[in-house]
């Protein structure tokens, strides 16, 4: 039923390959995987089944067989890590013994709750999928290619990619992506680093080693929210302690103490700067890059343009923002590609064309 | 009109591949049904009928499947008691209950997976027509395949 090849004959006939050339295949993504040769088929038929983040065309990296990623730089998630973690650790074993002997037993029960909470915050920015769009399969982007060729007028100059859709009485130009080949949703960018179509992108964070766009976001969010408090809490305890105790103390150990009370100083107006950025983008349901290109604010010269997606209402905007129902990964990364090397039209960059299976039938 | 076809569907029923039956037969055209965007950013298809269905399917039947999606995917995405009270207990456990618990809008792609295998059961495929489920393609398009009409041949020899 399904073209099972067998691999003796079905070696044979592949070598023979004049099929590659008849499927255009050639819309030619360069990405990251090559194209396996002729032979290494034989070898996937009969070995394990490839799972599709292994031929996933953007610049990200998986782990744990698909079921983390993170984008390819991600340097800064060590440090950031690092420092939480450093930070918190100091403060445990130094401030808390005093702090509870002194002030209250709750600091340590407290400070561990938001420790935790941080941190899982932050893996869970850093390892989820933050919405990225599938690239459009080869027919999707031929159809969409045919349909601009069509409403194109008959000058020369190409005509520029866009669409325009109404979103709630407001006009929205919606751009094509050249690198996806589908024309983005609204509130969907590009990421160059990352190489993806995100949706709903706020921005690409080098601290949390991923973009921030719709699947994320409620975490990013957290994860900042509760890291002002944490900082904050460290500071007050930190100081707290260093102003109640009796010996003045210098030298090492007193620096070390003294250390978290540094980082936290210089790390708690930036990050309650950005809760509070973020508190606002969330109420008025924005995102950092609309907020920044004044997409909505007028900046454009076009008369009153009112962001479309808002509820004009805070309560709701926070509600539909931070607890709307999780929308699932489209991306599909732990999924098999087929066991026939005609993959599915879900990725472009395969280069052996859907009718080979059919075709093989004949000729076996 | 097409013997063979309800036939290879029964077969693909069991490996509940959609793709299987796309490679036995000899695709004529692919439509893609877009994304309706006039409500804003949630995942509702246009109802426009294409032009390239007028043959093999009648208008009602399509826009009947079209807002019955639709109207699936809503329930999906609907904001109420329900998705906030999800979504409070999801943060105070610091959403390690989805690692148990399956979420709602999954819960309602599971039923869209199943109202679209039966659409093609029953109304698709004896045409010549498969609809492919729209996640599998990101939730962007619904892809339609039309069939050749195979009324003059075998499918299997071609």
């Amino acid at each position: 039923m399904s073209a099972r090849r067998d691999p003796a004959g079905g070696g044979g006939t592949m070598k023979n390959c004049e099929y590659r050339q008849i499927e255009p295949q050639g819309l030619g993504t360069p990405n990251a995987a090559p194209p396996p040769p002729a032979g290494a088929n034989d070898a996937d038929t009969r070995a394990k089944r490839r799972r599709k983040w292994e031929v996933f065309p953007g610049k990200n990296r998986f782990y744990c067989d698909g079921r983390i990623m993170v984008a390819r730089q991600s340097g800064v998630l060590p440090l950031t890590l690092g420092l939480i973690v450093l930070t918190s650790c100091l403060f445990f074993v130094f401030d808390c013994p005093f702090l509870v002997e002194h002030v209250t037993s709750c600091i340590p029960a407290i400070g561990g709750a938001l420790f935790a909470f941080v941190i899982i915050s932050l893996l869970q920015t850093s390892f989820r999928d933050p919405g990225i769009l599938p690239r459009a399969t080869a027919d999707e982007a031929a159809y969409t290619e045919k349909q601009i060729d069509d409403s194109a007028s008959s000058s020369y100059r190409p005509p520029p990619r866009t669409l325009e859709v109404i979103i709630n009485q407001q006009v929205v130009k919606l751009k094509y992506c050249f690198t996806c080949k589908m024309f983005r949703p609204p509130r969907t960018s590009h990421c160059s680093l990352c190489d993806n179509c995100v949706e709903r992108f706020d921005h690409h964070c080098p601290w949390v080693g991923n973009c921030v766009g719709k699947r994320n976001y409620r975490f990013f969010y957290a994860f900042i929210v509760s890291l002002s408090f944490l900082t904050a809490f460290i500071f007050g305890c930190v100081t707290t302690h260093l102003t109640l105790r009796s010996q003045g103390g210098k030298g090492l150990i007193t620096a070390v103490q003294e250390s978290p009370l540094i980082v936290c100083f210089f790390s708690v107006w930036s990050i309650l700067g950005l809760s509070g950025f973020h508190t606002y983008l969330v109420a008025s349901n924005l995102t950092t890059n609309e907020d920044i290109k004044g997409s909505w604010s007028g900046n454009s010269g076009v008369q009153n343009t009112v962001n479309p997606y808002s509820y004009n209402n805070i309560f709701a905007n926070c509600c539909a923002v931070l607890c709307a129902p999780l929308p699932p990964s489209l991306i599909d990364r732990r999924g098999f590609l087929p066991t026939q090397e005609s993959p599915p039209a879900a990725q472009p960059q395969v280069e052996l064309p859907v009718f080979v299976g059919k075709s093989d039938l004949t000729v076996v | 009109a097409l013997p063979h076809l309800p036939a290879l569907w029964s077969n693909t029923r069991k490996t509940h591949s959609l793709q299987d039956l796309r490679q036995q037969a000899s695709i004529a055209a692919k439509v893609f049904v877009q994304r309706d965007y006039t409500t804003g950013t949630i995942c509702q298809f246009q109802t426009k009928f294409p032009s390239e269905l007028e043959t093999r399917i009648d208008k009602q039947q399509f826009e009947e499947t079209i807002r019955t999606l639709n109207n699936l995917y809503a329930e999906a995405e609907k904001l109420g008691g329900r998705s906030y009270l999800e979504g409070c207990l999801a943060c105070v456990t610091a959403y390690t209950i989805f690692l148990c618990m399956e979420t709602h809008y999954e819960k309602v792609l599971k039923k869209i997976a199943k109202y679209i295998q039966e659409q093609n059961d029953k109304i698709y495929a004896p045409r010549g027509l498969l609809l492919t489920d729209p996640i599998e393609r990101g939730l962007r398009v619904v892809e339609i395949t039309i069939f050749e009409d195979q009324s003059n041949g075998r499918i299997e020899g071609r």
